[in-house]
């Protein structure tokens, strides 16, 4: 188990450290650069600008440079100045007070190039927890509507109930976000004023976009609970389970849909990536100030501190969730072993 | 079909004594026509297809591309029973000549990606060691990334070079179209060489492929001549259902604007159009809406059906 792990967590940094190459190599590659305008600016300003983020170096020197600035610690002595401070997305204080004050730093993700004040971590600190509140309740509303559909439809299978159930989920893994979600912002926004139609803020904002990207993969774990859950019927322990006299409420939920919901488990860290992607046309579509919609931004703007910072960001928060999931299936099921 | 099959079918053939013997494929069929849902989804697509196709007798194409300042934004009428886009096209046969363009980015991504995941599954599956290991590796660092901001990111570093049009099949198409087709297809193959692999590692030790080694039959014929034809129930279901998944990733990628350019047209890039107001600009958004909702639903019905089909545990 100890091995299994600490080899997982090898393989992902081997991972990322690939993904970033590649994605540095790309960005590199795309024509035109982060200060091309539609009205050309003067040569000279560029050449300054260029030189001000190093971006006439070598591009070796530039990925060293950004890759540096994220993985090595480093410990400033001294007053910090308010931005410096927020530059990094870790800044512990040390020993020391004043002028002798010690700061533990670490990850900076760089600046970004539209805007001189801000870096691309306050971007994360703004941007990233309305994404996140967006995937987790369109996560929570997957779960909440998907786990029930499938155990009724596999309770009662061959029953209006199944047919109904599982036309749902067939109709749901139809109909993608770019459809469903104008549908649902026009009839409950527009149309009956129930909802804003944009934003973000309050809970009433959150209700359609989380909806909309969350009823896609409620429909998917509906299919995925039911198939499983017909085939945990049939093991020898629920007949066990029966057999001892326990009642068939206690058999479903306390020994089934414990066991069957493993397979669903599995599918988090998959779906969680599905989500992501799921984020940046609901973002889009509902104006919401979140991750998504800002890294669209930054690709045409060829940003490209945010574009790399974007990419490495959702790539290690999926590598992370697919590790916990992997342990929690060994958990879960102790007849798996990795090793 | 070969060898494996006809085994297979002679264990039917026994347990259902008066019974004809059949092949599998006609087994297949019979039970694929008695799924009435795929039944329902073979009738939808193939409105669909009789849209696009018939539907591109009345109009022209350069009739899809003229653009009409003048008549812009016209809501649904006489004379465009569509509507018309932001620069006065007519989304009526837009819709037709981009649903051509539509279908065939997904049959075209889904050859692409069905070939890539088979073969690499093959190999994977039938090599083992340091082969599997590091191409199962890639698999997982694929399945890291979320796919859309690497398709972002590919679309728009291959997409500047690419202003221009080009000529497939007699039609002028704009480039970004056989840009997306690759880059969806080089990214959509991962689930498939999974389960191919999984088939392979299984069938590999069976006694027909001793068999067939024992005879003296080389690697590539083992694993063409034999071991793919019995992974070809995965792989057809997994075909049906990837020509549904390029058709939607295309049109997310085209309605944020990192898809297809006009002036070549598709489902995705009309509901673009419709984005910078949905209540006043309704018509541009139903149609392609309407119509990518009906083949995806009609792609799923049919791929549900050929999985029943081909699952010997669901006989009806």
């Amino acid at each position: 188990m100890g091995k299994f792990i600490t080899r997982r967590i090898l393989w992902m940094f081997m991972v990322l450290f690939v993904i970033s190459i590649i994605t540095f190599l790309l960005m590199r590659n795309v024509p035109g650069g982060p200060f091309t305008r539609e009205k050309k600016l003067p040569e000279a300003t560029i050449k300054l600008l260029n030189e001000k983020y190093n971006l006439d170096a070598p591009v070796i020197e530039q990925y060293l440079d950004y890759v540096g600035d994220i993985i090595v610690p480093r410990v400033v002595t001294g007053k910090l100045r308010p931005s410096s401070a927020e530059d990094y997305l870790i800044s512990i204080p040390l020993s020391g007070s004043g002028d002798e004050q010690k700061t533990l730093q670490w990850v900076n993700f760089g600046p970004t190039y539209k805007s001189r004040s801000r870096s691309v971590n306050d971007i994360f600190r703004e941007n990233l927890p309305v994404s996140f509140q967006l995937g987790v309740a369109a996560l929570m509303i997957a779960i909440a509507i998907g786990v029930p559909l499938g155990t009724l439809a596999a309770l009662k299978r061959n029953t209006i109930f199944d047919y109904m159930g599982m036309g749902t989920a067939i109709l749901g893994v139809s109909f993608p976000v770019i459809i469903t979600a104008p549908v649902l912002q026009y009839l409950f926004g527009v149309q009956w004023g129930l909802v804003p139609v944009t934003g973000w803020g309050s809970v009433e904002y959150a209700i359609i976009p989380a909806f909309a990207l969350g009823f896609l993969h409620a429909a998917l774990i509906a299919r995925l609970t039911r198939a499983s859950l017909l085939q945990v019927l049939n093991e020898d322990y629920i007949r066990t389970a029966r057999a001892k006299g326990l009642a068939e409420r206690t058999v479903i939920v306390g020994h089934a849909l414990k066991n069957s919901l493993i397979p669903v488990v599995t599918i988090l860290g998959p779906l969680l990536a599905a989500l992501v992607t799921g984020t940046f046309v609901v973002e889009t579509i509902f104006g919401i100030p979140g991750m998504g919609r800002y890294f669209v931004t930054s690709i045409t703007g060829r940003d490209y501190p945010v574009i790399m910072g974007t990419i490495l960001m959702y790539a290690f928060l999926l590598v992370i969730v697919n590790l916990l999931v992997d342990i929690a299936y060994m958990w879960l099921d102790p007849r798996i072993r990795f090793d | 079909m070969a060898t494996a099959t006809q085994t297979r079918t002679g264990v039917v053939a026994l347990q259902e004594e008066r019974r004809q013997p059949q092949s599998m494929t006609r087994i297949v069929v019979r039970r694929f026509f008695k799924h009435r849902m795929a039944v329902i989804g073979v009738f939808l697509l193939a409105l669909v297809v009789l849209y696009v196709t018939v539907g591109a007798a009345f109009y022209s194409e350069a009739y899809a591309n003229k653009t009409n300042v003048r008549d812009k934004f016209e809501p649904p009428g006489a004379e465009y029973p569509f509507g018309t886009d932001s620069v006065g096209r007519d989304v009526l046969s837009r819709t037709i000549y981009g649903g051509q363009i539509s279908l065939a980015i997904g049959v075209t991504a889904m050859l692409i990606s069905i070939s890539v995941g088979t073969l690499i599954g093959l190999v994977a599956g039938y090599f083992g060691g340091v082969v599997d290991a590091l191409l199962m590796r890639l698999v997982e660092a694929i399945l890291t990334i979320p796919l859309l901001i690497l398709l972002l990111l590919l679309s728009r570093a291959l997409m500047e070079i690419s202003s221009s049009t080009t000529v497939v099949l007699g039609r002028e198409i704009s480039v970004t179209v056989v840009v997306i087709v690759v880059i969806i297809g080089l990214t959509a193959w991962t689930s498939l060489a999974r389960i191919v692999r999984s088939m392979v590692l299984s069938l590999k030790e069976q006694e027909f492929v001793v068999a067939a080694r024992a005879m003296g039959a080389g690697s590539s014929r083992i694993i063409f001549g034999h071991i793919l034809p019995n992974c070809i129930a995965p792989i057809l279901v997994a075909a049906t259902l990837e020509v549904g998944v390029a058709i939607v990733v295309e049109s997310a990628l085209s309605f944020l604007g990192f898809g297809v350019m006009p002036p070549t047209a598709t489902w995705g890039n009309i509901l673009n159009g419709a984005r910078q107001s949905i209540d006043d600009l309704w018509w541009l958004w139903v149609a392609p809406g309407a119509l990518i909702m009906m083949t995806v639903l009609a792609i799923n019905f049919i791929g549900d059906g050929l999985r029943d089909a081909f699952d010997p545990r669901s006989i009806r």
